[in-house]
């Protein structure tokens, strides 16, 4: 029936667009309900690591700040001693800043990073009203810890965590 | 002439005119919701429960919005066009049956604000005014592309409203009647959608374009013409030409309801039902819920197209009003002109029944040419 073709293309139409009214499932996620699982490799607002003990992961070197393409990232670093300890090593990030505004997610600071202390996280819902809220200070960056006595500064025995850098186990990781 | 009847009058045009902006809102929020599930999506539902306020926050927005004035429009012109449009899709209402009457006071009350004896040619009549408003908007807007959208509206209007009034023609010929009442009457025993469903196919088609309404929105058509004869327009005077288009789209699918299905009566086989219990002689609040009920799926079959066919494109929609709907509404009118004439000369019921598949066979023939006539040639690959 080739002449009535047009009739029958048309109402094919209509036909589909009923079962799909009738038959399918939306595929609406209910936001602020209902969040999206991200990938394992997103790169959302970053996180500041601690070791098993509560120790900061970050010594302050600097290196992500001298990675970051966008200059998004401030570190200041100041002296650890054994009687407050933050870090492992010498020196710790006393300032950690991260201008959300100028970030571009490239995941770089994560790379440069030699004791793995910044990660890009999953959390994506960053909004601020204005400028001085997008810079995400330290305590906003690091996880929290589970008890008080993790808490950083610590007072730790002398001549226990001498080495900023942890010992490689397998130098392939 | 008592005071009764003016208040009565009165009366009923407000609630009239209520019904028709309560309509409007809630079929916003319909469309929305209906056409979002036709495309696998939710739609609007945050503002309240399954999102039942949203009209309210939309109309809030609008109202608040800033209004702008162009340099250089024809300001008087400017500023009635949205009038202009909105007026027409009320006043077009009052002729439309809504039920039969009940008593209120000793007094009968009837659901209709006028009892008009030309109704069709009321209804006709006020329809292609509205379209004087789009192309005025248009016009006075001092933008070439809503300038373009009035005039493509104004030239889909007069070759639409041909084949709109043939449709007409076979009701009146059919119910032998343009009182609205004695044509929902008419149709007590059978609907004409049934005798003449291919008058109703049609009369959908035309109505779609008479409403601006895809696959016929040539006019605001967004891709050509950014938002066509309303590209100027803000805040209320925009939200007067969407209630224009969303009320015509309610009024115009009340008259298909009453012109081929039976208005506010009961469906022909309910009649005898349970002892007509849900026939509305019995019950007079019946007939607006009926009516409901047929404006709900007819509104449902326009976002339905909506959601289905991609718009036509100018010439293509000309050539289907002149070239195939013209000369099928006249074939139909004859058809059926000729059945009615030999049923009553022949006393014979069959041959009204006739008219059904000749005017199948007509529509059948439109198709045929419109495959070889209207369709793009296919090149082969050289």
């Amino acid at each position: 029936m080739g002449v009535f073709e047009p009739l029958i293309e048309l109402t094919k139409g209509l036909g589909e667009v009923f079962r799909t009214f009738v038959a399918e499932k939306t595929v609406t996620y209910q936001y602020p309900e209902q969040k999206r699982e991200v990938r394992p490799r997103f790169r959302g607002r970053h996180v500041l690591n601690r070791y098993d003990n509560g120790l900061e992961k970050c010594i302050g070197c600097s290196l992500c700040a001298a990675a970051c393409p966008a200059d998004a990232i401030f570190v200041e670093s100041s002296e650890n001693t054994d009687e407050k300890r933050f870090s492992p090593g010498e020196r710790y990030a006393s300032t950690y800043e991260i201008n959300m505004l100028r970030c571009i997610y490239c995941g770089f600071c994560e790379d440069a990073c030699p004791t793995e202390a910044i990660t890009l996280g999953d959390n994506y819902e960053l909004s601020f009203t204005d400028r001085k809220q997008a810079i995400y200070t330290k305590d906003m960056l690091l996880v929290p810890v589970k008890g008080e006595t993790m808490l950083t500064p610590q007072k730790v025995e002398p001549k226990v965590f001498t080495r900023s850098v942890p010992q490689m186990e397998d130098p392939r990781d | 002439m008592d005071w009764v009847l003016w208040l009565e009058w009165i009366l009923k045009g407000a609630i009239l005119c209520l019904i028709l902006l309560g309509g409007f809102a809630y079929l916003t929020l319909y469309e929305r919701r209906a056409l979002a599930r036709m495309q696998v999506r939710v739609g609007p539902n945050r503002a309240g429960p399954q999102g039942v306020l949203q009209p309210i926050a939309d109309a809030v927005k609008l109202i608040f919005k800033e209004e702008l004035t162009p340099a250089k429009v024809y300001k008087v012109v400017f500023i009635l066009a949205p009038v202009l449009t909105v007026v027409p899709s009320l006043v077009l209402a009052a002729v439309i049956p809504l039920g039969t009457s009940f008593n209120l006071f000793g007094r009968e009350v009837h659901l209709y604000v006028a009892d008009l004896n030309v109704g069709i040619l009321y209804v006709m009549s006020i329809a292609s005014i509205a379209v004087y408003g789009i192309v005025l908007a248009g016009w006075s807007s001092n933008n070439k592309y809503a300038m373009l959208g009035g005039i493509r509206s104004s030239a889909q209007m007069i070759s639409y409203e041909l084949s709109l009034g043939f449709c007409f023609v076979l009701v009146i010929l059919m119910g032998d009647s343009m009182n609205l009442n004695e044509i929902v009457n008419a149709q007590k025993d059978m609907w004409f959608g049934v005798v003449q469903p291919i008058g109703l196919i049609v009369f959908f088609v035309v109505v779609l374009a008479e409403v601006n309404r895809a696959p016929f929105d040539i006019p605001e058509a967004e891709q050509e013409l950014t938002a066509g004869y309303h590209a100027e327009y803000s805040g209320m005077k925009f939200a007067l030409f969407f209630m224009a288009e969303y009320q015509k789209m309610i009024v115009m699918s009340m008259i298909t309801a009453t012109l081929f299905l039976g208005g506010y009566r009961e469906p022909w086989f309910l009649t005898n039902l349970f002892g007509g219990i849900l026939s509305v002689d019995t019950y007079w609040f019946l007939g607006p819920i009926y009516l409901f009920i047929k404006v709900f799926l007819i509104l449902f079959a326009m976002i339905w197209v909506r959601a289905t066919w991609p718009r036509l494109r100018y010439d293509r929609l000309m050539a289907l009003g002149w070239k195939i709907f013209l000369p099928l509404t006249l074939a139909l009118c004859f058809i059926t002109a000729v059945g009615i004439l030999l049923a009553d000369m022949f006393n014979n019921q069959l041959y009204y029944w006739g008219i059904l598949p000749a005017s199948i066979i007509s529509f059948l023939i439109a198709i045929a040419v419109i495959n070889y006539g209207l369709r793009r040639n296919s090149y082969g690959r050289i």
